[in-house]
């Protein structure tokens, strides 16, 4: 028991630990984007909402913000889309080499950032469509899209087999069922894997860097701020882009967790 | 006799390797309670998907009404299925339930709401009518189920073990909800079923299916009182089952020899054959019992090895000499006169007219 005690303890302040490195950093960029010195230094300066009017009135970062904005709207819908497709598809058929389909399916997520960015730059440019707002949407689409599948493929697993069946049995077309069943059954996963992918995309900046051309994201343009000179608007814009993706994260929990809890009880 | 409402003509059912059906024939009238009986695996429940046209037959013919159906998808049949799981969606009250089958034919709302709520009604569960189904109890949920099918009005109802998921009591009362049910409407039910009280209590007549094969198509007297073959007397009731050769015949009856001894049994003409072999039964529960050697015909003496008390019925498993397991079914009281132990010896004794002679294996 004792000993039990003290693992307990090592690992309370391991996990400690890790939010701490992971949210520190964060932490700080929020502090500094009040603070009225140009330096992040301490003793801290005056609160100011400076640096936050200041990316306000700039046009670039509007800019940036409306592409991220289009961005991950469109990547989150053709994502789930697409993941809700070969969720599906996964549920309902058996078919040889379906181990290898489901994993190159899920693939995308496991490829370095840098490697899939230069790849599809290669292949984007190649087919002509690269430095399109659209580039970045279809190259954000196929990194997301195992996300979306994966979270709607864990709720059509909790769904009892003959419910689609029990449908078609009652008069509904494969249609139907699949409108009047399937996706209500799948609604919080397709929310919640909508909130995912869209988080996904609007911080993803590799790709975006590589076949947006002149169409900047918003994790575009800070890097753009950070290497001009170092300027406390990058806090700002950090805690504007760590405050929306949270919100998208912890949506795509609430949507899907409730749910869980629900039918579990 | 008119048309049969549904019928199986040489239907096989293959997946891949495995042979769910083979050789089907099965007839199906018009008002019947036929219940499908058998244990897991004998292809009970593919002869039921392959109605509802969840499954399609790898070959041969069936027909509901005199329409081939093979090719016909679910939703174009009116074959409402009661599930095992009973396949509630969870996202709907029990109204809404209810009504989907009705909603899928385009029936406008107001009276689709009307109908589901008179079935709700019927089934007296009308006042949990906008209660989420999740919420609902076993029994409850069960008779949202069966509104849900019943609501649209079908010539034939298909059950998949639908009591099996209840307790006890509660089967018995869906049984008899089932019944009433069934006479109320005069429509026809297939009952799918592992349990032999539940298909007895219920149906006119008991389909028993094994590996894929009806093993015996008739009343649930006829089986239970003259099982066709070896499988039926084995899997139906409590059975004793002798085999051995004929030794002698007489008009009517024939002398078999077995390992526990000779015994004398009615036998049809065409198994009065000396020197044959022949398999009876004989019912557990029209064996007699004495301490004292009888004067009868058919008589062994056995060892009390345990007996198995179920109320007023007690089943008393014994063995002979040579080691064959016998079974008495009496009632409780008359045991109790017996004043038996295990290792108790005693005569069991049984009518030639009471042995039911097996087709050959």
């Amino acid at each position: 028991m004792k000993q039990n005690r003290l693992l307990n303890i090592i690992l309370m302040i391991y996990v400690l630990c890790i939010f701490a490195f992971i949210f520190a950093p964060i932490l700080f960029s929020l502090v500094f984007s009040f603070n009225s010195q140009r330096f992040p230094t301490i003793p801290l300066g005056n609160f100011t909402t400076e640096w936050y009017a200041k990316i306000f009135a700039d046009p670039d970062v509007w800019l940036a913000a409306r592409n991220s904005l289009i961005v991950s709207v469109s990547t989150a819908l053709l994502a789930t889309f697409l993941g809700f497709c070969t969720a599906y598809s996964d549920f309902r058929y058996n078919f040889r080499f379906k181990g290898p389909y489901l994993a190159l399916i899920l693939l995308p997520p496991t490829i370095p950032l840098i490697i899939m960015a230069l790849a599809m730059l290669a292949w984007l440019s190649r087919l002509g469509l690269s430095g399109q707002l659209w580039s970045i949407i279809l190259a954000h689409s196929v990194l997301t899209a195992p996300f979306a599948m994966a979270i709607i493929r864990l709720r059509l697993n909790q769904m009892d087999p003959d419910l689609e069946a029990a449908a078609w049995n009652l008069g509904s077309s494969e249609w139907q069922a699949m409108r009047h069943i399937i996706i209500p059954f799948c609604a919080p996963a397709i929310v919640s894997g909508l909130c995912l992918t869209a988080a996904v995309s609007f911080d993803e900046f590799a790709i975006s860097w590589f076949v947006s051309g002149l169409n900047k994201t918003v994790p575009v343009i800070i890097l753009e701020i950070v290497q001009g000179n170092i300027d406390p608007q990058v806090n700002a814009i950090g805690t504007f882009v760590f405050l929306t993706s949270m919100t998208l994260v912890i949506l795509a929990q609430v949507f899907f967790i409730s749910r869980q809890v629900k039918s579990h009880s | 006799m008119t048309e049969p409402l549904v019928t199986f003509r040489n239907v096989k059912k293959h997946f891949g390797d495995f042979v769910a059906v083979r050789e089907m024939d099965l007839d199906i009238h018009t008002g019947e309670f036929l219940a499908i009986m058998g244990s897991s695996g004998c292809g009970k429940t593919t002869t039921l998907r392959m109605l509802a046209g969840l499954e399609a037959p790898t070959s041969g013919e069936i027909r509901i009404g005199g329409d081939l159906m093979n090719d016909v998808k679910p939703h174009e049949r009116d074959t409402p299925l009661v599930w095992q799981s009973l396949a509630l969606f969870p996202f709907l009250s029990a109204r809404e339930n209810v009504e989907f089958g009705l909603k899928m034919r385009g029936v406008d709302k107001d009276e689709r709401k009307r109908r589901a709520l008179e079935w709700l009604d019927r089934m007296e569960i009308g006042e949990f009518a906008d209660r989420n189904i999740t919420t609902l109890s076993g029994g409850q949920k069960q008779r949202v189920a069966l509104a849900r099918s019943l609501v649209m009005e079908p010539q034939m109802l298909l059950l998949d073990e639908p009591l099996s998921a209840l307790d006890a009591n509660l089967v018995i009362r869906m049984q008899a909800v089932l019944t009433r049910l069934q006479k109320e409407l005069g429509i026809t039910f297939v009952y799918v079923t592992h349990s032999q009280s539940e298909a007895f209590a219920m149906a006119d007549r008991v389909v028993i299916m094994s590996q894929g094969e009806i093993a015996q198509v008739g009343s649930p007297k006829d089986i239970y009182r003259s099982p066709a073959n070896r499988f039926v007397a084995e899997f139906v009731g409590r059975n004793n089952i002798l085999g051995g050769t004929v030794i002698s015949q007489s008009s009517e009856t024939v002398s078999v020899s077995t390992t526990s001894g000779d015994f004398t049994a009615v036998a049809p003409a065409d198994q009065r054959t000396t020197g044959s072999d022949l398999t009876f039964s004989v019912s557990a529960d029209l064996v007699s019992v004495s301490i004292d050697q009888p004067d009868a015909l058919n008589k062994v003496q056995c060892n009390v090895i345990s007996e198995e008390f179920i109320g007023s019925v007690v089943t008393l498993f014994l063995e002979s000499a040579d080691g064959h397991e016998f079974k008495v079914q009496m009632q409780e009281r008359d045991l109790i006169e017996l004043d038996l132990r295990s290792g108790s010896q005693i005569w069991l004794s049984w009518l030639p007219e009471n042995a039911h002679v097996l087709d050959g294996d």
